[in-house]
């Protein structure tokens, strides 16, 4: 952290013309101090790992901000591609029938993952912080499904809420035919269902690495809270809360980032159709489907890169800035 | 909930306080019971449903003790499922995609924190963005990119990176470098400058500096790293469900989505390989639980 020089603290343009580094600093090995193998050598370290970044992350991510004002259906070459303008989002504003909903239902997702999943993967970090007798059971078991894959947690679902033969409708003595309530079929309740899902295993990754946090909050800070007589509430939420800032932060992103990301678990159960659309399904499901419109289905894509931008970029000003102060 | 913890506030240690306070830890250890069963519960119901033939439970019902007990869904998944075709496309991609994606970020990660350049940290920005990204962002023009695009032979049987497992390979190697790149520089920063001089003074170039100085003290990180990575692109199911059309080529997470089909109703069956494909990862969480856990508090506390 403090091996940098103060220079190097602003975000810097990329160099226009060569001589990266020329200005002396002190601190560190200076670029254009190093031979021209090294220079090279250095050259070639951080160009082939950025050449796979920026040829398949980047071209494609800023082509379907391109593509997006085209109709190309993706027959016929490059050249056949046409601008039509804003007609794609007008389209998709108001005739495409799934828009709306997919956009309602990530806003849902999101908001269950900010006011429930997150809060009880920090409440149960906490309880568990303090050293009672079971707790790496207790950790265990609510982080267990962290580490399976989200189409696991989808088949594992499917199986407890199955008609007839899941382990809910079995425990709630709904089984029979007529009486049977249908938790992944029912558009009215299906999204409930899977939230459900998807927080048995979002609880256990908040849970993580909140518990992580709190273990490098410093435990002098909490004896000198209590020896001034606040209480285990008030001594979290005025002296720990706080100092955790930094981890609260990452946890806030991931909440967003995973709720914009939330695809396979919905994809497994009904392809995200029939009240679980999503934004991550609607793209998919153009380019899956048998008349796929490139154009359009990137303008979905771009709705979604809107909304990532604003928390990504929020997230890398703090996780870099700090990282330099 | 929260109820639970609220303290005995002042500091009178009468019975009284003593009593409430043993009632609090008896409340907080009920509430964390029940939560452990309630999480515990869905993966027991698939293993319990595994362990029966599909008979039984038609008779008896699913929630029911009794039949029989024994491993044949588990065969029967092998061998009707074939998993193990599966099992090994999956090696065929994560192998190479681990070992390049830590090479690649070590690399880049070597060069922006052990150097000054004016434009690190820009880099850095932008693979870091590159990681946050919902893939579906990206898809839709690089399933394009990846009709187009040629690859020689030996490296496709198709000439392009569609439907290939080097096509899935390299986006996985593209998609996770920014998250091991920032992992990576962030733990390099906190080595002592001072290793690089002794370098130089010792006549080493960057390369040199590079593998036999700074790459064997990344150890523990990139130990870390490597259980994440195994982990994350091993239940990878969207990549390969876009980018491989060949069924039989996909890896085994997404696969299991085409047996769900081909085993249609039969839950038995269907958890037993739920079951079969999440055993890696559970060995990942018994065994490696550590590395796992520090990968991932790596990458939010930054070292």
């Amino acid at each position: 952290m403090t091996n940098r020089g103060p220079s190097s603290l602003a975000p810097a343009p990329p160099a226009s013309a060569g001589g990266a580094g020329a200005s002396a600093r002190p601190r560190r090995r200076n670029y254009s101090l190093l031979g021209r193998a090294d220079r090279l050598t250095l050259g070639m370290m951080a160009g082939i790992p950025t050449f796979f970044v920026v040829l398949f992350v980047i071209v494609p991510t800023i082509a379907s901000v391109v593509l997006s004002f085209t109709d190309w259906n993706g027959i016929g070459g490059l050249e056949s591609i046409q601008f039509i303008g804003l007609k794609n989002y007008s389209d998709l504003f108001t005739i495409y029938k799934p828009f709306w909903p997919a956009v309602s239902h990530n806003v849902i997702w999101l908001a269950f993952f900010l006011l429930i999943a997150t809060p009880l993967g920090m409440l149960l970090a906490v309880l568990l912080d303090k050293n009672i007798r079971g707790t790496r059971f207790y950790q265990s078991a609510i982080y267990m499904p962290v580490v399976l894959s989200l189409a696991i947690v989808g088949f594992i679902w499917i199986l407890v809420y199955a008609p007839e033969q899941g382990l809910l409708n079995n425990l709630l003595g709904r089984t029979e035919q007529g009486n049977q309530i249908s938790w992944l079929g029912d558009p009215n309740i299906n999204l409930w269902a899977v939230l459900v899902a998807a927080s048995w295993r979002q609880v256990g990754y908040v849970m993580v690495l909140y518990l992580a946090g709190l273990k490098s909050v410093d435990p002098a800070l909490r004896e000198a809270a209590s020896i001034d007589g606040a209480g285990e509430v008030q001594t979290f939420r005025r002296v720990v809360f706080p100092v955790m800032r930094p981890i609260n932060i990452v946890i806030l992103v991931i909440t967003v980032i995973e709720s914009l990301r939330a695809f396979d678990l919905v994809f497994i159960i009904n392809k995200g159709l029939n009240g679980l659309e999503l934004l991550s399904t609607l793209v998919t499901n153009n380019i899956l489907g048998e008349t796929s419109r490139i154009g359009f289905g990137s303008a979905i894509a771009v709705v979604l890169l809107v909304v990532s931008v604003g928390p990504i970029i929020f997230y890398l000003m703090r996780a870099l800035r700090e990282d330099n102060t | 909930m929260t109820g639970l913890v609220i303290p005995a506030g002042g500091g009178e240690a009468s019975a009284n306080a003593r009593r409430s306070k043993a009632l609090r830890r008896g409340a907080l250890h009920a509430f964390l019971i029940a939560i452990s069963l309630i999480w515990l519960l869905p993966i027991a119901w698939a293993v319990y449903t595994s362990l029966r033939p599909f008979e039984d439970t038609n008779r008896l019902g699913y929630v029911s003790i009794g039949g029989a007990y024994n491993l044949d869904n588990y065969f029967n998944a092998f061998e009707k499922g074939e998993i193990l075709k599966y099992f090994l496309n999956t090696v065929i991609i994560l192998v190479p995609a681990v070992i390049l994606v830590l090479l690649l970020a070590s690399m880049m990660a070597f060069a922006v924190s052990r150097y000054s350049w004016r434009f690190n940290l820009a880099l850095l920005m932008l693979f870091t963005a590159a990681n946050l990204l919902p893939p579906q962002v990206l898809i839709t023009p690089l399933f394009r990119m990846f009709l187009i695009l040629p690859l020689p032979e030996f490296l496709s049987t198709n000439g392009l990176f569609y439907d290939q497992y080097f096509g899935i390979m390299v986006i996985h190697v593209a998609f996770q470098l920014g998250f091991c790149t920032f992992v990576l520089s962030n733990y390099m920063k906190t080595l002592p400058k001072e290793l690089n001089e002794a370098a130089v003074v010792d006549g080493a170039g960057v390369w040199k500096t590079f593998s036999t100085i700074i790459l064997p003290l990344t150890r523990p990180a990139l130990a870390a790293l490597a259980t994440l990575q195994v982990t994350w692109i091993y239940n990878d199911f969207f990549w390969a469900l876009v980018l491989m059309f060949t069924g039989d080529k996909r890896p085994v997470t997404t696969a299991l989505n085409q047996l769900k089909g081909q085993f249609f109703t039969d839950n038995n069956l269907i958890s037993a390989g739920a079951i079969i494909v999440a055993i890696p990862t559970l060995i990942v969480f018994f065994a490696l639980q550590k590395q796992f856990v520090s990968g991932l508090t790596l990458g939010s506390t930054k070292g």
